[in-house]
């Protein structure tokens, strides 16, 4: 079983070698003037449709993506929990799903006072 | 067809590290054959997606047009490589290639037919989580370091789609891993005597709906929209590193309807054929099925897509789970083609009641 792993680790090797490849072939195929290269300003400047750009792009974003990113958190980790739990589950019997239900409960009440504040709503 | 000899564990020719090398031709073999599918796939797309816009598509390039990828992969090869000014170069580089390979990465877990899989790991289903998260962080590093106003909404609309839609996908799984009593993909497509997406149609509705998130296509694809973000994380992208991006897209396209035949129509298992074949039916048909949501429903705003991700998509998994639980609790026996029809009434009063919760209208819009 372990052994797959292995498999999984050589996968990874070979797809980074093919898409290392695929990326460093323009470098190479401009040495051999297959392909053009021709900078200028112009050309390298930042797309904004016509316009130049004002000020930096690293600007701080609306928070409202890390309220959503502060729930995702807790939901994650108690999907850790529960994936464990659905595999074993039909060996284990009513205790372990009272169990997970009160978890799950708990966690939902943080999940409701967030709706009920209005965090999951786009303002 | 035979596949016995394709096994890992069955053969070891005498070279030198034994059978790795055969893995290494299958390795290299699958992921040629991936990527020859997606030009192809691309292909497909344009031409469907023309029919349902009452147009003709690519017609011109080889019979039915069917080089015309081909074509385009050799003019964007010929392009200028042209990286702005402004951008953060190392990033920039990296950004495609990290995008790129964990959508490979998902095949190596894939089971293609009976006993034909690279690696049949004990977590699969954790794994492909896990590894296809890398994706969106490859395409957040890329809209982020082209330092462009767009391209920084795009990314951080990746993030916040990858973080909403992943949880009620991985709760949906859940409950195939609570079905199949397994966590390797293996053992999930063995317990498919009745496919899941009749046994558990609630989570193959929520399923099918936060992958086209996570993949990005048409009624979520605020990464790239283009009527309000010029491209999206790519706009700065040009030459092959767009290429890479581009063929990523269309990658977690082909993968992602891998995934959907896996899951929940059965993967392999079939009747007369051999299991391969019955792995492209399936995948074309949810290929098919992609491509028709993709002509026929417009494009969410960011809090349609968050709303539709956190007030209905999540608690519904969450019912799928518990009504699973307690049906493995109560009733493991329960599965059976007399039992599908229930299955599909209770998952239909599900949705209409809980519809109620995703009116549309009366929302401020953000970015």
């Amino acid at each position: 079983m372990l052994q797959g792993y292995g498999y999984v680790a050589l996968f990874l090797l070979v797809s980074l070698a093919f898409a290392g490849v695929m990326i460093t072939l323009p470098v190479l195929l401009r040495k051999f003037k297959v392909i053009p290269y021709k900078p200028s300003a112009v050309k390298s400047s930042t797309v904004e449709c016509g316009l130049e750009t004002t000020g930096r792009s690293w600007v701080q974003f609306n928070p409202h993506y890390y309220f959503f990113a502060l729930i995702a958190v807790a939901l994650d980790v108690m999907l850790v929990f529960l994936l464990p739990w659905a595999l074993v589950l039909a060996g284990l019997g009513v205790f372990a799903l009272v169990a997970a239900a009160i978890f799950v409960a708990i966690l939902s009440l943080g999940y409701i006072y967030a709706w009920r504040k209005g965090v999951l709503q786009w303002k | 067809m035979s596949t016995a000899f394709l096994l890992p564990a069955t053969i070891a020719p005498d070279w030198p590290g034994n059978f790795w090398w055969h893995l290494l031709i299958m390795t290299v073999l699958l992921i040629a054959v991936l990527m020859i599918s997606v030009i192809m796939f691309i292909w497909l797309e344009r031409r469907v997606i023309a029919r349902f816009q009452a147009r003709v598509g690519p017609n011109r390039a080889g019979p039915f047009g069917l080089l015309q990828s081909f074509a385009d992969v050799i003019k964007i090869l010929t392009k200028e490589d042209i990286i702005p000014a402004l951008a953060d170069k190392p990033l920039f580089w990296i950004a495609p290639a990290m995008a790129f390979v964990p959508v490979l990465m998902i095949l190596a877990v894939i089971p293609l037919s009976d006993g034909l899989q690279l690696a049949d790991i004990n977590v699969g289903v954790v794994y492909i989580s896990a590894v296809s998260a890398i994706t969106a962080i490859g395409i957040f590093m890329s809209g982020m370091s082209s330092n462009n106003k767009y391209s920084l909404i795009g990314a951080m609309r990746e993030i916040a789609q990858l973080i909403s839609f992943e949880i009620p996908m991985l709760l949906a799984l859940a409950g195939l891993v609570m079905a199949s009593s397994s966590m390797s993909i293996s053992g999930v497509i063995g317990a498919q005597t009745i496919p899941f997406a009749l046994t558990q149609p609630l989570a193959f509705v929520v399923f099918v709906i936060a992958l086209l998130a996570e993949i990005n296509r048409t009624p979520f694809d605020l990464v790239e929209a283009d009527s309000e973000l010029t491209a999206g994380f790519n706009t700065e992208y040009s030459g092959m590193k767009f290429a890479v991006l581009y063929l990523t897209e269309y990658s977690e396209a082909v993968v992602g309807s891998i995934l959907i035949s896996t899951f929940f129509l059965g993967g392999w298992r079939g009747p007369f054929l051999p299991g391969i074949i019955w792995l492209v039916i399936k995948m074309l048909a949810s290929f098919f099925v992609i491509l028709w949501i993709r002509s026929t429903i417009p494009r969410f705003r960011i809090d349609q897509s968050m709303k539709l991700a956190w007030k209905t998509l999540l608690p519904l998994a969450m019912f799928n789970l518990f009504i699973m639980a307690v049906k493995t609790v109560f009733a493991p026996g329960l599965t059976n083609w007399v039992a599908v029809p229930v299955y599909l009434a209770i998952t239909a009063v599900i949705i209409i009641y809980w519809a109620r919760f995703m009116r549309p209208g009366r929302q401020s819009v953000g970015i």
